[in-house]
């Protein structure tokens, strides 16, 4: 067991999965001299080389058209999008090819793209640089979605993405880079929690709280102070955002009887609220109380004075957890 | 701005006044004329025996057949819709054929002479217009992409593979290459623009094939360039040249070069085959609204296969006996062709559920279960 920080927790994964697979590639704006804007990449391009750490010109299009291309010539490509509000000049490539090749070729094609996005706000950055566009691929059939939240998964789940036959959008929570947890190298990857199952993080009995990526460690600091306060809270971290791990939320949510989900992204159209329509379909009448989303405002994200106000915290994911007992 | 009869581009009024200097001299890649006069190019020294270019000639009848038989079929309801190649076959064969095996190809979904060449059974295109499946063949079979229907997006994919050749160590004396193409609305593309940039700085092995037709549906050349589309190439730092698209002798001579060049690691190559669409976009588009019919009179002169035929005969390479011959075996492929279309299955319904992922997914599972059983709670109702 080694602690990692979330960001070296990555790069441990990744250089793991450039040295398990040679056809394994990373691809992306400052992802090699540099290590990336976030230092994921650091030191790979040295140990790898140019050809397969490619720092790649400031198009991101072409970061994922060009990966579906090496795709299809058998390659592994890890593409990097060096911001959540950059991969919408991509998103055509996403949306239209990467996700739809395999369908097209019936079956003939497969995609192992991995896409890695850090996402989500906290770090007072200018605007387009803390977005949360999760829900918009996971409206999108073909796409595998995933967020990590701690340095443990980070490590299974980026390697676990390589290896995935199916593109996936790796969400990484950009405000955790700097947040320590034991990663064991040594672990089998077969060992790990299946790519598309929702981990229970804190046992609880009174009131079911999902979450995923950077809302993780806020949730449990959330569910401890509401402990003493006397409420039992149970945190899932989802980690697979498409498919979603119905049976683990289902299982939880029928044994609290009330729900709360908390993310960063707007809740108008995010994953909140395609949740509480699953846990309305599935668990009616064993709720107590309505499903409740705390999350983003319907707005723009705001300028970083103002993200605090924006970004649910640790009061305002209690007041929802509170709101689920007042009926 | 105009394009007059030898493609050169002449520049909008509001600007000739402007001083500067006249731009270079446009120059047409051409190795026989319309009237199917042998003509040489020293740059594109080109040996074919007759029987190549009885060959050529065999090619450009069938895929015009294949597309007058589904043009028809849409009329008659059994095809979706079809994007006719009608006037580019030469630009299409000649690419086509400079093609060797190992080689990849990433069409538009206007390719179907391409196909042809790479030995995908023209039955297999219908599929998609027809609404079967969204393409479906095997590309690897015959190293022929899947039709990209979103307009130059395919250009980005070829160029990743080109990328994927040099990692594998197949560029060189007996290397390996890619084409892509698109036409020349794609040209205004960001996707185009970007595969251009990435092939150049990267040096990758891929000939970027442009049949400019003059239209993109409505929009004629000049609403996309100010200048020839080839000289665009210049200024991402690779050669642009080209060809006459109608000629297909000319169209093999430059693919074959521009892609042993890229074989050879020498990198891309911008082909601009000029060309005419002498049909609608699509079936459902009416080129009456937006051109005049002079302009299709003047372009059906330069014929692809009218000029290829005036050659045989004028050099005795070909008699009554061959022409006969190669009608009747178009007329057979359309009645082949006719036939697969109308014996093409529907899918089932299940099949929606297919090859979206290559590993489980839950709720995919979910659903198709759910659809299954309210699929069967029909079972036997018809009896009742």
């Amino acid at each position: 067991m080694t602690v990692m920080t979330l960001s070296k927790a990555l790069n441990a994964g990744l250089r793991k999965a450039l040295e398990d697979d040679p056809r394994v590639l990373i691809m992306g704006e400052d992802v090699g001299k540099l290590g990336g804007v976030f230092r994921v990449t650091d030191g790979l391009q040295k140990d790898f080389g140019e050809s397969r750490v490619v720092d790649t010109p400031l198009a991101e299009s072409a970061i994922i058209g060009t990966a579906i291309g090496l795709a299809l010539r058998g390659y592994r490509p890890v593409c990097e999008i060096q911001f959540d509000g950059f991969v919408f000049p991509a998103f055509d490539q996403i949306v239209s090819q990467l996700a739809k090749m395999r369908l097209r070729s019936l079956g003939h094609l497969t995609m192992p793209v991995t896409i890695r996005i850090p996402c989500g706000g906290g770090i007072g950055a200018v605007e387009h640089h803390s977005e949360s566009p999760e829900a918009l691929f996971a409206h999108i059939g073909g796409l595998r979605v995933v967020a990590c939240a701690n340095s443990t998964d980070a490590y299974a789940m980026i390697q676990q993405s390589v290896r995935s036959d199916d593109p996936v959008i790796f969400f990484e929570p950009k405000r955790r880079y700097w947040d320590k947890a034991e990663v064991d190298p040594a672990a089998d990857l077969g060992d790990a929690l299946p790519l598309d199952r929702a981990r229970i993080v804190l046992d609880g009995t009174d009131v079911t709280l999902l979450c995923y990526g950077p809302m993780v460690r806020t949730c449990v600091e959330s569910a401890v102070a509401a402990r003493a306060e006397g409420r039992s809270v149970e945190v899932i971290d989802l980690r697979s955002l498409s498919p979603l791990d119905l049976q683990t939320i289902c299982d939880s949510v029928r044994r609290t009887g009330r729900c709360v989900v908390a993310h960063e992204a707007p809740v108008t159209g995010g994953l909140g609220a395609e949740i509480a329509a699953r846990i309305t379909e599935e668990c009616f009448y064993q709720l107590e109380s309505p499903v409740l989303r705390v999350g983003g405002f319907s707005t723009p994200y705001p300028p970083s004075r103002l993200e605090d106000h924006y970004l649910p915290d640790l009061d305002r994911v209690l007041d929802s957890v509170d709101r689920t007992f007042a009926v | 701005m105009t394009v007059d009869a030898d493609g050169a581009v002449t520049a909008p009024g509001a600007r000739a006044g402007l001083d500067r200097p006249p731009g270079p001299r446009t120059e047409t890649v051409q190795l026989l004329t319309p009237e199917g006069e042998r003509i040489e190019h020293p740059d594109y020294p080109l040996d074919l025996s007759a029987s190549e270019v009885k060959d050529l000639y065999r090619d450009l009848v069938l895929v015009r057949r294949i597309d007058t038989e589904a043009i028809a079929l849409q009329r008659q309801g059994e095809l979706g819709i079809w994007a006719s190649l009608l006037g580019q076959e030469a630009a299409q064969v000649g690419s086509g054929r400079a093609l060797g095996p190992r080689d990849m190809a990433f069409p538009t979904y206007r390719e179907h002479g391409v196909a042809w060449c790479r030995g995908l059974d023209p039955t297999r295109l219908l599929e998609l217009f027809r609404g079967v499946s969204n393409g479906g063949w095997d590309p690897a079979a015959h190293k022929f992409h899947l039709y990209t229907i979103v307009i130059g997006a395919q250009t980005l994919h070829a160029t990743g593979y080109a990328m994927g050749i040099q990692r594998d160590g197949a560029v060189g004396e007996d290397g390996e290459a890619v084409i892509v193409y698109f036409g020349d609305g794609a040209t205004s593309q960001g996707d185009v623009n970007e595969a251009f940039i990435w092939a150049s700085v990267f040096n990758a092995p891929v000939v970027f094939f442009c049949q400019n037709n003059q239209w993109a549906i409505s929009e004629p050349l000049e609403r996309q360039s100010r200048i020839p589309l080839y000289q665009r190439a210049r200024g991402f730092g690779f050669p642009g040249l080209r060809v006459d698209g109608n000629d297909v002798l000319a169209c093999l001579a430059v693919t074959r070069k521009a892609m042993q060049a890229a074989r050879e690691g020498q990198g891309p190559t911008l082909i601009e085959a000029f060309t005419y669409r002498m049909g609608a976009h699509t079936t459902t588009d009416d080129p009456t609204r937006y051109r005049l019919a002079s302009e299709l009179e003047a372009w059906k002169l330069k014929d692809p296969i009218e000029r290829v035929k005036a050659y045989l005969v004028r050099t005795g390479s070909a008699d009554a006996a061959f022409f006969e011959t190669v009608d009747a075996e178009a007329d057979q492929l359309g009645g082949r062709v006719r036939q697969a279309c109308l014996e093409m299955p529907d899918p089932e319904p299940l099949a929606i559920f297919e090859n979206v992922y290559a590993g489980p997914n839950t709720l995919l599972d979910r659903e198709r279960e759910q659809y299954a059983a309210y699929l069967a709670s029909f079972e036997g109702e018809e009896a009742r």
